[in-house]
């Protein structure tokens, strides 16, 4: 391993990027997982407190609302976690534990689930934490009249009942044993009640800031929470979260010092921003996947050859190198990646112009042409990817035609609606979410039409199934599937890329959502405080 | 001066006609829009039927030509409504983006308005001199690029390189004077050098125009020196075409700086009315064309007063 000391070597001096470290690993014949172990973690200083924190972040709209069942984006959602608190979290190592629940408890068919709250937390207006906040505040995504983006997430909720002060049990319709992580959704705060209604868009919780001033698609201001709960979180004084749209806008900024952290860092400019010295550029592998649905039931994809012959026909290694500058790693058609507890280690897809000629002769087919359409609303870069797997495609025999769709109305008018499309989904906390949402035949999304009995089958099974080891199990031939008969070319994961300033301090961070698992606001802290 | 009443009640009606041409045609096109601002606010989460829920609570399920008489109703009361997305009164949402967004014109205009009339007098005084020559290139040179590019220009290095100037305009409506002129200096001068170039072009031509006239011919024969024959007998005559054009460019300082305002992060109406056309918010973007279209057509009239006062022949017909 002199190679790898070498690398070290350079790196700890400097002279290479840490992606430059996971490039020649890679070349070194390292897998990407264990070049991360070797890289030497920094060792953590004390947290500091004090300061006012300036993050800029690509999104937010004059339309946003602080309703959390309207919370659409990276914006709202992070000022949603400074301001509330969840009944349980996602750590920063991807484990669950209790935020307001300090426990909890499943029958052994995990349709029933009994939560007990925290005790002696306060909201920001002095109202004491109880049950009836946590019902009211799933109620509010539930119902008929419901407006939330939250409703498929909370519809298998039978029955949400309190029971005592300090006690919530949630009925499902069916077993569900990640029903735990589901109350860690962004949608899902729990807020003051009165009556047994929540008033939603007041920005009033428990989390540690307390909102000072809310101007949607401008900035929102929010300080410490003299009172929260947890004494070894929420570092800063007074956080502003300042909605910059334009990459090149929210690059000057942080260059020029008028904020000290941002979100999506311009990969196509990634290397001057690696070279600033002023900056770090804070990267983390997730879950975001970035997604090529073939509707499953459309000529010619509901031949599953067809299919394949796709599937084997993009080049992932060149999507990873050339759309994500290195940040991100290649996928096996499946989206659950290393970071999911039962991610199954299944032997990864190549680029094989080879097999996919021969799955299209499979499929009765010389040759194929399809369209592909592509616009950068599914992702920055999607269209130039379209055209690299045009090129890709174009050795085995089949000639795509990248058809660029306007980025405006691109979620309701060619996604799920034209056969084979860009997307991206965001990694879930459990398989079962991810497939629930996503793959089930029922579910709302299902973006590829597809309906496999078997996987369905298992998919039902596993929810309720307690025993970890026939999980894992279950879990791993469902992957298999989805590889190998899904609807879904997936062929790249894509980092989170944030930047920061240099006085900026993090531990280690979360991958299970942007912005470190949503909680920038909680975790992250000045050196110089 | 009863002409120019008739004339400004005239055009009052006819404004008004105006707008409600406009309402119209935004409704229509928004309409046209796919999607509506519950699948848009609930993007790729939309489920049929939490869109139906927001459908049925914000009366969208309703036929089109309904909810714009409705919403033509209250405008006539006086009453803007209240945005679809945040149910926040639309007056108070606009109030201060609009404030923002004169303030900057303002600022622009303050500038480049002087300016541009000043180069455009010392231009056609010293015709075709090196000084000539060189602003006519400078101000075409900054007309040709487009404003985002000049913008990001400025940012690099008034910005990022010297570090005179924040290349996020922040303002607040209760920050002290100068703290805000800070804060708009490079979007200021980014709108600057896209409009001078346009007023200084006109001034030229028309004072060049007019120097061939006879009374210009008197004045230099009876000996006038060339600033005062321009400033006080070629100027006064000038006024009319170059009012023309400074109104244009003050209107479209009120209505189309959207790129500028995105890329200095500016809060004003531009932003407001691309987030609400993006979200389908359709009250808000009924309210900035609006507010859009009086502009034009408050500016125009003012332009036309100002060239009959200006000028006796129109003021005093015989």
């Amino acid at each position: 391993m002199a190679e790898i000391d070498r690398l070290k070597n350079l790196l700890s001096k400097g002279i290479i990027s840490r992606r430059e470290f996971m490039v020649a690993a890679a070349a070194a014949g390292i897998s990407a997982s264990s070049a991360s172990l070797i890289v030497p973690s920094p060792a953590y200083a004390a947290p500091k407190r004090g300061g006012h924190f300036q993050l800029g972040l690509g999104a937010g709209s004059t339309t946003d609302s602080l309703d959390p069942g309207r919370y659409l984006d990276i914006y709202m959602q992070t000022v949603g976690h400074s301001l509330h608190n969840f009944l349980t979290e996602v750590t920063e190592d991807g484990e669950l534990v209790g935020e307001l629940a300090e426990s909890w408890e499943a029958s052994s068919d995990a349709t029933e689930w009994t939560f007990k709250l925290r005790k002696g937390v306060t909201f920001h207006n002095g109202k004491p934490l109880e049950a009836e906040d946590v019902v009211a505040s799933f109620n509010h995504h539930r119902g008929e009249d419901s407006q939330s983006a939250a409703k498929g997430i909370v519809d298998p909720i039978k029955d949400i009942r309190a029971d005592g002060k300090d006690t919530v049990v949630f009925t499902l319709e069916a077993g569900n044993a990640d029903f735990s992580y589901i109350t860690s959704d962004y949608h899902l705060p729990i807020m003051p009640s009165k009556d047994g209604k929540v008033d939603a868009t007041s920005g009033v919780g428990c989390g540690g800031y307390v909102l000072k001033k809310f101007d949607p698609g401008v900035e929102t201001v929010v300080e410490r929470n003299p009172d929260y709960w947890k004494d070894d979180r929420a570092w800063f004084d007074q956080i502003t979260f300042v909605a910059i749209k334009d990459v090149a806008a929210r690059t000057n900024a942080l260059r020029t010092g008028q904020i000290h952290a941002m979100d999506r860092a311009d990969l196509k400019t990634i290397n001057l921003l690696e070279r600033d010295p002023s900056l770090n550029i804070l990267s983390v592998t997730g879950s975001q996947i970035y997604t090529v649905p073939m509707i499953t039931t459309a000529e010619p994809f509901n031949d599953n050859n067809v299919r394949l012959a796709l599937k084997h026909a993009v080049d992932r290694q060149e999507l990873v190198d050339k759309i994500l500058q290195g940040y991100g790693r290649v996928g096996n058609d499946q989206p659950i990646g290393p970071s999911y507890r039962y991610h199954a280690d299944l032997p990864q897809r190549e680029y094989d112009p080879e097999k996919a000629k021969h799955y299209l002769k499979k499929a009765g087919m010389d040759s194929l042409t399809v369209n592909l359409s592509a616009s950068d609303a599914a992702f920055v870069g999607a269209v130039d990817a379209a055209v690299l797997y045009k090129e890709h495609a174009a050795k085995a025999g089949i000639n795509i035609n990248v058809v660029r769709e306007p980025s405006d109305g691109y979620w309701e008018n060619v996604w799920m609606k034209k056969p084979w499309c860009m997307c991206y989904w965001s990694g879930r906390a459990t398989a079962d979410w991810m497939f629930s949402i996503a793959y089930a035949e029922d579910a709302n999304w299902n973006d590829t039409d597809w309906k496999h009995d078997r996987f369905n089958k298992l998919l039902k099974e596993a929810r309720s199934e307690l025993d970890g080891n026939k999980r894992a199990e279950m879990y791993a031939e469902m992957q298999t599937i989805v590889r190998d008969e899904g609807g879904v070319a997936l062929p790249v994961f894509a980092d989170y890329v944030n930047a920061a300033a240099k006085n900026v301090a993090t531990g280690k961070i979360g991958n299970n959502w942007d912005m470190d698992g949503l909680r920038v606001a909680e975790r992250w802290w000045f050196k110089d405080a | 001066m009863n002409k120019v009443l008739v004339m400004v009640a005239q055009r009052i009606a006819l404004g008004l006609l105006t707008l409600f041409v406009v309402s119209a045609i935004i409704f229509l096109a928004v309409e046209l829009l796919p999607g509506d601002i519950a699948t848009e606010i609930l993007g790729q989460t939309a489920t049929p039927e939490t869109v139906a829920a927001i459908r049925r609570e914000l009366g969208l399920d309703q036929p089109a030509y309904i909810r714009y008489f409705e919403w033509l109703l209250g405008v006539v009361q006086g009453d803007f409504g209240r945005s679809l997305a945040t149910d926040r009164e639309i007056t108070e949402l606009i109030g201060a983006r609009l404030l923002n967004t004169l303030f900057l014109a303002l600022v622009a205009a303050a500038v480049s308005v002087p300016l541009a009339i000043g180069l455009g007098v010392m231009a056609a005084l010293y015709r075709n001199s090196t000084f000539d020559r060189s602003v006519n290139i400078f101000t075409l040179s900054a007309i040709s690029m487009p404003e985002f590019f000049i913008a990001y220009m400025l940012i690099l290095f008034f910005a990022v390189r010297i570090g005179w100037f924040p290349s996020l305009s922040k303002v607040d409506l209760d920050q002290p004077l100068f703290d805000r002129l800070y804060a708009v200096a490079l979007p200021a001068v980014t709108l600057t050098l896209v409009i001078v170039a346009h007023i200084m072009r006109m001034t030229r031509a028309t004072i060049i125009n007019l120097m061939s006239s006879p009374f210009i011919e008197m004045a230099t024969l009876k000996g006038l020196p060339p600033w005062r024959i321009v400033v006080r007998h070629a100027l006064p005559n000038a006024w009319a075409p170059i009012v023309n054009v400074v109104v244009i460019n003050l209107a479209y300082l009120i209505s189309g700086v959207v790129v500028v305002e995105v890329v200095f992060v500016y809060p004003g109406l531009g932003q407001l009315m691309v987030d609400s056309v993006v979200k389908r918010d359709l009250p808000v973007v009924q309210a900035c064309s609006l507010i859009f279209a009086a502009t034009y057509i408050v500016l125009n009239l003012t332009a036309d007063i100002l060239s009959i006062v200006s000028n006796p022949r129109l003021l005093h017909p015989r």
